[in-house]
């Protein structure tokens, strides 16, 4: 009685219930693939508004006025606000460019990078040739706004700090705009009219897809005192981003903040800021509680239905050998010594938990191929694993303590089951 | 007992066996000393009414139970010393069991059936074949080598079961009323078959109710209530079996 005898026992009573084995090694296939899908969608929407997150840009604070009682946060909505008008506070006073050159001092905040002042025009008119589009969103602001807000150009060029001082009307639009207005044509160096005022095309963002309700690329940006003469006028800023020097000094550089401009603006004590901070950072952490917690959530699904695959095996393998104990007792009766037995159900469990293991390993990746609900799964390696691991030593196990149990007993007594 | 040389042990040697099941108020004294020997040819029927003990006494020889007290020597091994392995053995080289019910295994061809005591015994596929085919064409069921239980009749089974007890060329063959469920033309080829191996120097023992089917032994044992009453021979041990002894004569 080899090894070799001891499978094709095996595959003969797997074949003498070809059903029976198709559904274990489907319940099998389902259940690991289910473990290996879940697990793979819930890694997939992680990374997904992990990198949402990321495309509003890294190490940021963004800093707008508050002086209508907190209407409008993060959109830069403020710009045509009159700043002296019937707030709840008698000294609000609106951003200006004199903050956001006092917060670029690196002696009263050392660990701010960079400070861009925001001016923001809704709804503008842009024409080129008689092709026209309303860019939803024009951005007057120096240079170091790209690196801020992660706005990097795709072609072309950013404009530059001469260009600000010198308020040279030349822009850098997104990929929406550029499509619009010049179709196919390469759009840098083309004059283009926005709001009736001539711009110079210096460079095409990099597509950033749209965020939300949002599309991230209807943008067109120019130097700050470029879009302040010719459309907003020189009101208060929307918004100054402030760029901290790392990911550890976001905090640092947010009280740093808080303090420069708590001190211009004359707020103490009790008085109720008339601007807001707005920290990426805190921002990005929340959501990564939020999704620890989600990951966690999924975790427990996919355990569960880990468990119940686990027991559907158990159930199976439990009636298989339940049901074959007779047939035990006869090949006991013919003299099958107990190792053999017990081989020839260890294989047979072993095959269908494989098999159905294997395949559900190979539905799980196939299917993880596939966008399901709006998300791109991301297969976890550790998954596939476990969810095998777990299935086959469910299946070796619950296949192998019953046989073992009925190879051991007395033949006649196998042989009264019925 | 007669003639019956020293150093050859018996195929059979029984020694005041006794089983019981259960304890207390449940207890059934199933065997109460049982004690026989069944020399190498003999061709032995046990009789008794149902609840007399007979199919307990048979499992014990067939080594599938074991006795509540006693000694039990197959063909001069004390089965009560071995181990799980060698009982195994004992059974798969020393005993064939036909079973009333049959018990072929269901799915698998009646040449996969017979092959399987050979298989456990460790012989290579080649000759397993050859053997098997042999015994299923001796007991006429070389034309139905790949059909499957269900697909053959009771008396086609209980042969199939009877080739399968064979095939291994048992010292003894042990018969657990094997004709209990057959019509009477496949009780006759049974019987006929059994009637065939004694003639060839097999050791038979068989459990019956019937008369007819006791009719055909050398030799019948009568129990009541677990003990051995009555113990007949009806034609010599080295002789041909009763039904065949006018054609041989």
């Amino acid at each position: 009685m080899n090894a070799l005898e001891v499978l094709r026992f095996a595959v003969r009573g797997l074949a003498a219930n070809k059903m029976r084995s198709g559904l274990t090694t489907l319940g099998i296939l389902i259940g690991v693939a289910a473990v290996i899908l879940l697990v793979a969608v819930g890694e997939g929407s992680s990374q997904a508004i992990t990198q949402n997150i990321q495309r509003l840009g890294a190490n940021t604070l963004t800093i707008s006025s508050n002086t209508m009682g907190g209407g409008g946060g993060g959109g830069g909505v403020r710009m045509a606000a009159p700043q002296q008008d019937s707030g709840p506070r008698t000294q609000a006073k609106g951003l200006t460019v004199a903050d956001a050159r006092a917060l670029a001092d690196k002696t009263g905040a050392p660990s701010v990078r960079t400070v861009s002042p925001v001016v923001a025009a809704q709804s503008q008119a842009a024409v080129y040739e008689g092709a026209g589009h309303t860019i939803q969103q024009l951005i007057g602001t120096y240079p170091a706004y790209f690196d801020a807000s992660n706005k990097p150009v795709a072609s072309g060029s950013y404009f530059t700090n001469d260009d600000v001082l010198a308020a040279r009307k030349v822009v850098v639009i997104g990929r929406t705009v550029a499509e619009n207005l010049f179709g196919t044509l390469d759009p840098i160096g083309k004059r283009i009219t926005i709001g009736g005022v001539p711009f110079t095309v210096a460079g095409v963002l990099k597509e950033a897809g749209s965020a939300g309700f949002q599309d991230a690329d209807d943008v067109a940006i120019a130097p700050l005192p470029a879009v302040q003469q010719s459309l907003t006028g020189f009101g208060p800023l929307g918004q100054v981003i402030v760029q901290a020097t790392s990911a550890e000094t976001v905090d640092a550089a947010e009280s740093e903040v808080t303090s420069i401009l708590n001190a211009r603006h004359g707020i103490s004590g009790m008085a109720a800021a008339d601007y807001r901070v707005f920290n990426q950072a805190a921002l990005q952490e929340t959501v990564s509680a939020a999704m620890g917690t989600f990951t966690v959530l999924l975790g427990a699904v996919a355990a569960i239905s880990l468990l119940v695959g686990g027991i559907g095996i158990t159930n199976i393998m439990l009636v298989t050998v339940t049901e074959r104990t007779r047939e035990i007792g006869i090949r006991k009766a013919v003299g099958a010594p107990r190792g053999a037995i017990l081989g020839q159900f260890l294989a047979e469990a072993t095959m269908l938990s494989l098999v159905g293991g294997l395949l559900g390993v190979a539905v799980g990746v196939l299917g993880s191929q596939f966008t399901i609900a709006g998300v791109q799964p991301v297969l976890v390696p550790g998954s596939i694993v476990l969810a095998l691991g777990v299935s086959v030593a469910i299946g070796l196990f619950f296949g192998g303590y019953p046989a073992g149990r009925a190879a051991k007993l007395r033949p006649i007594e196998a042989l009264r089951h019925e | 007992m007669s003639g019956r040389p020293e150093d050859v042990p018996p195929v059979l040697d029984v020694r005041a066996v006794t089983k019981a099941y259960g304890r207390g108020d449940a207890l059934v004294r199933a065997l109460r000393g049982v004690s026989l020997t069944v020399d190498r040819g003999d061709y032995v029927a046990v009789m008794g009414a149902s609840g007399s003990g007979k199919s307990t006494l048979m499992n014990i020889l067939g080594c599938l139970d074991v006795p509540s007290t006693g000694r039990y020597l197959v063909d001069g091994t004390d089965a009560g010393a071995l181990d799980e392995r060698q009982l195994s053995i004992l059974r798969n080289r020393k005993i064939g069991f036909v079973f009333q019910s049959f018990n072929l295994i269901p799915r698998m061809t009646a040449l996969a059936n017979v092959e399987l005591p050979l298989a456990y015994g460790g012989l290579k596929a080649g000759e397993r074949r050859r053997r098997a085919l042999a015994a299923l064409s001796l007991v006429g069921l070389a034309d139905r080598t790949r059909h499957e239980p269900n697909e053959l009749s009771g008396g086609q089974q209980q042969r199939v079961a009877i080739a399968r007890a064979l095939v291994t060329a048992p010292a003894l063959l042990l018969a657990d009323e094997p004709t209990g469920n057959l019509d009477s033309a496949s009780t006759r080829d049974v019987l006929n078959i059994l009637d065939q191996l004694s003639m060839a120097g097999r050791t038979i023992v068989m459990i019956t109710h019937e008369d007819d089917v006791a009719g055909h032994a050398k030799r019948i044992l009568r129990l009541v209530d677990g003990q051995v009453v009555e113990d007949r021979r009806r034609s010599p041990v080295a002789g041909p079996p009763p039904k065949l002894a006018g054609v041989t004569a």
